[in-house]
């Protein structure tokens, strides 16, 4: 009972992240039908200004929220600078597009910074844990679930209660419709791209702060996850994004420290296996996204 | 109001509407009447700018809007009621009001709200609830009170009787009626011909990608040789 506790814990915590993650690519392909393969650049990004402004100092009271900032400004340029140019044009395109924009980011910080890992100090309490009963908890993993729980609920209310989170549902669910009401298409698309990049932002900060370090292929890893929990929970659904970045967490926390030794370290071989049988069963993902038409 | 000048367009090689012209006056309750894939719906869809004409014009008010997309023709005063609804299903009625009042001030918003619910008791009935659970009927009054939340200059409908029982076709001709009596300027796109024509000031009959015939709703109704026009033969 104390092990499946702890592991909960400890994957609500990865979840976390996930969840961000891949409700940031959900947003985007609900408006766009594009699944961002460049989801992860923002994390990229924000990592190497972060290891700007350790070099000159700054703590991270002032990294964490500037490493938002920087993910919010990557996210809006990629758009003008790639995707705006694309509008209109064919799901693979976009498709196309975002691995394009995934490539030349990884390569501009080759070039122009190195290949190599650049280091960044960790924050002190990231390691340190505290006891609940029998439970260890780590404070990294407490402040990860309540600061994502607040941005899950903060966005929730943007979707909900603004006019702007009308018009970005509006689009999402019916994009036709949605600009006969008067909804301008750059516009939200522009917004949902500044939502995504917010959401990136906050996962990045706890990516960033988890890892110490970032390099040029930084991205990948978040992006794959990201995108693996967005397809759990069913493409096109937000709430789905969100379920399925909790389930990837804790199926990863769970299946490592119950398998056996000599296959615990292949733990994402038996994740993505688990999801291959998923898609078997449930091909729309957790979360079926109803577009019926009653007459 | 409105003014097409013989628009043309295209799906790929194929001409859906060949060299249409009609008018609209202010005030005026025109139908659009013609069988299955006659090009109804193109037109529509051209005028309200989801497709882009190959050739001609479209003027709304003396101007030249046709390039225009569909979110500038909104501010402009034309609001369409798609074919098939097309409501948002996972909003609730009140959530699809307000989108359809996005241009507005909240103010106003909240002022057509009101005036919507008084216009359709059934909505205010269910205002909280998703619109995917309304029924045909409730549906197709919620697209037009979605469409009358931007306060349009000109309301055009694609097929509001489709798929409606009789006793509810009866009720979107008499919401036609209704909004003709408050001076509102409409084009509706009509299967049901015969009603159409006896709702409008006065109708175009399409068949095939072209007009073949306009006139006054009695002097249309009168064409013999159009009856299998109407019918959808």
């Amino acid at each position: 009972m104390t092990e499946l506790l702890q592991n909960l814990i400890d994957g609500l915590g990865r979840g976390s992240i996930y969840a961000l993650l891949a409700l940031g690519i959900a947003v985007i392909f609900g408006v766009m039908h594009l699944l961002n393969f460049a989801h992860g650049e923002l994390i990229t990004i924000s990592g190497y200004a972060a290891y700007a402004m350790f070099q000159a100092d700054f703590s991270w009271y002032v990294v964490a929220p500037a490493i938002v900032l920087v993910s919010i400004a990557a996210s809006l340029v990629i758009e003008w600078v790639a995707f705006s140019r694309v509008r209109g044009a064919s799901d693979f395109t976009l498709l196309l597009t975002s691995f394009g924009i995934h490539f030349l980011v990884s390569s501009v910080f080759i070039l122009y910074v190195s290949a190599s890992k650049k280091q960044f100090p960790r924050p002190g309490w990231v390691t340190n844990t505290f006891a609940v009963g029998d439970l260890s908890i780590e404070v990294f993993d407490a402040v990860v679930i309540g600061v994502t729980l607040v941005t899950l609920l903060a966005t929730v209310a943007l979707l909900q209660r603004t006019m702007f989170g009308l018009a970005l549902r509006g689009a999402a669910e019916d994009f036709d419709t949605a600009r006969l009401m008067g909804v301008k298409s750059n516009s939200v698309i522009r917004g949902a791209f500044a939502l995504s990049g917010f959401l990136a932002g906050i996962a990045g900060i706890f990516w960033l702060m988890r890892a110490g370090n970032t390099a040029p292929s930084a991205g990948i890893s978040p992006m794959l996850s990201g995108v693996i929990a967005a397809l759990i929970g069913g493409m096109g659904s937000m709430r789905g994004a969100v379920l399925g970045g909790f389930v990837l967490g804790l199926a990863e926390v769970m299946l490592r420290s119950r398998l056996p030794d000599g296959i615990a370290p292949l733990t994402d071989g038996v994740v993505f296996l688990m999801i291959a049988l998923l898609f078997i069963f449930r091909p729309q993902g957790l979360i079926t996204v109803a577009r019926a038409e009653r007459v | 109001m409105l003014e097409v000048s013989g628009l043309t367009t295209k799906y790929g090689a194929i001409s859906a509407l060949r060299d249409a012209s009609l008018s609209v006056g202010a005030g005026e309750v025109v139908g659009l009447i013609g069988p299955n894939g006659a090009g109804k719906t193109t037109l529509l869809g051209s005028i309200a700018g989801l497709l882009e004409p190959s050739s001609g014009k479209v003027t709304f008010e003396g101007v030249d809007v046709t390039k225009a997309s569909p979110e500038a023709l909104l501010r402009s005063g034309m609001a369409l009621v798609p074919e098939h609804r097309r409501i948002f299903v996972d909003m609730t009625v009140e959530e699809n009001l307000k989108i359809g009042g996005i241009t507005r001030s909240g103010a106003e918003r909240s002022e057509s709200l009101k005036e919507m619910a008084e216009l359709f008791p059934v909505l205010r009935d269910k205002w909280d609830t998703a619109a995917g659970f309304l029924s045909g009927g409730e549906a197709q009054q919620l697209a037009i009170a979605r469409a009358l939340m931007s306060k349009p200059k000109l309301l055009m409908m694609d097929e509001p009787s489709l798929g409606l029982a009789p006793i509810l076709v009866d009720l979107v001709f008499d919401l036609i009626d209704q909004l003709r009596a408050d001076g509102r300027t409409i084009l509706v796109v009509e299967q049901n011909a015969t009603r159409m024509l006896q709702a409008a000031d006065r109708a175009y009959v399409l068949r095939s990608g072209e007009f073949v015939a306009e006139g006054t709703g009695t002097e249309l109704l009168e064409r013999s040789d159009l009856f299998d026009t109407f019918v959808g033969g």
